[in-house]
């Protein structure tokens, strides 16, 4: 299984029925191909949809029905739309339960930096800010490191995207939370010791005396 | 509300305006004005949207015909064109949170002099805000936003004025409505009073300035 599968199959585990979601780009937007057929929840897309389905088949897309990279999606039934004054007060108001997100740095206490390189690349936050500040809970699907950098750091470097801090990282070695703003090692990722996963990680991490394997 | 020919409602914005457009990645943006806004070759505008799309597309038209001299957006990561332009002092951007960017036009439009949001706290999007305490949270104060021109793009419009909109293509369009001095609207279908059932009706009539014919 590759790193991306990994995450993206963790993640899924962590959704129930009824919940509205939001998947960011990239890694997160893979956690929809791994929902148990049992667990049905609400897919929003920040551009003014709940309701998300998967990328249409050849020729039944409009072009009116896009997701929020432009995308073309199908709505499946009892979505709905609306515009994006509702679709962030949705965010900001705490009535997305998960948002899953990725990260350029997260810090030994939970703060997230994902949306900025100075001098680098300026995209702007979109909803980025928005979504870590309001979601219930806040996931980060990401790779371990970056060019054999770690990305969970004892202090962020980058900008920060919100003074809340996340509620669980997801990465291909490890399944960690931030109980009472600690870094905690939770799960490790398939075949990975816990020496690996620190190895790979700057910030300190408070590890149980069992940390078991992620069961996917 | 005024029937006007696509050529007539361009030429009723100067050169200079500052207008909010609809749109998402495109998608809801009033791609007819925006050609014409091309085809008149207004100058120096102020963009307010979601973003500027991408090279070639919607809002992204207008940046590649360097007509725009500033945009206030929450995202521009997916036109390479705007992030040239900006990094070489030919634009000037406003990055702002998309929640806070609605959310101030929002606030143009409703009589409201801005929101307090809790978005951005503890980061860089604070500074220079004025943060206030409400029950002990703290929040930033976010000013309304206006425009001299809203341009909107809608599913229907009946003889009226009143619109509705499609799928995810509503987006900012509803909300820009109520925030400008002048709104003029295309859409993709005329209809007859009526046809839009009153519970349908998303933007009312009275919000419209101008009509664009189609054909």
């Amino acid at each position: 299984m590759d790193a991306q599968t990994i995450i993206a199959k963790r993640i899924a585990q962590e959704l129930r029925s009824g919940m509205l979601v939001n998947l960011g780009i990239g890694i997160p937007t893979m956690v929809a191909n791994f929902v148990p057929d049992d667990v049905k929840v609400f897919f929003q897309s920040e551009n003014g949809l709940i309701g998300t389905g998967p990328i249409p088949e050849q020729g039944m897309g409009h072009r009116l029905l896009t997701d929020a990279g432009g995308r073309p999606v199908t709505a499946l039934p009892g979505a709905c739309t609306f515009d994006s004054a509702m679709s962030f007060g949705l965010i900001r108001g705490g009535h997305v339960d998960i948002t899953v997100l990725g990260a350029l740095q997260v810090d030994a206490h939970g703060l997230l930096a994902n949306w900025m390189i100075p001098g680098k690349m300026v995209p702007g936050m979109g909803g980025a800010m928005d979504l870590v500040t309001g979601a219930k809970s806040v996931i980060i699907a990401m790779q371990h490191t970056a060019k054999g950098k770690p990305k969970i750091v004892n202090k962020c470097t980058l900008p920060l995207t919100s003074a809340r801090p996340v509620d669980l990282v997801v990465s291909e070695l490890a399944v960690i939370a931030f109980p009472d703003g600690r870094a905690t090692l939770l799960e490790r990722g398939p075949g990975v010791s816990v020496e690996q996963i620190v190895a790979g990680t700057e910030a300190k991490l408070a590890i149980p005396e069992k940390v078991p394997e992620m069961r996917l | 509300m005024k029937t006007v020919s696509l050529a007539e409602a361009v030429a009723i914005i100067p050169d200079g305006a500052t207008l909010m457009i609809g749109g998402f990645m495109g998608v809801g943006t009033p791609e007819r004005l925006i050609d014409e806004l091309v085809r008149q070759g207004k100058r120096n505008l102020t963009v307010i949207a979601n973003d500027t799309a991408v090279p070639g597309q919607g809002i992204g038209k207008l940046v590649d015909a360097g007509l725009v001299s500033r945009t206030i957006a929450s995202h521009i990561g997916l036109n390479p064109e705007t992030q040239k332009q900006m990094i070489a002092g030919k634009m000037a951007v406003d990055l702002i949170p998309q929640g806070t960017l609605i959310e101030r036009i929002r606030a143009g439009g409703f009589g409201l002099g801005g929101v307090l949001t809790p978005t951005g706290v503890g980061t860089i999007v604070e500074e220079g805000k004025q943060k206030v305490q409400v029950d002990g949270k703290t929040y930033l104060v976010e000013t309304a936003l206006h425009a001299e021109f809203a341009l909107i793009d809608a599913f229907l419009a009946d003889y009226l004025g009143n619109l509705s909109y499609v799928l995810t293509a509503r987006n900012f369009n509803p909300v820009i409505a109520m925030a400008a001095d002048t709104t003029i609207v295309t859409a993709e279908h005329i209809v007859p009073v009526g046809l839009i059932a009153p519970d349908h009706v998303v933007t009312p009539a009275p919000l419209v300035d101008y009509l664009v014919t189609n054909g």
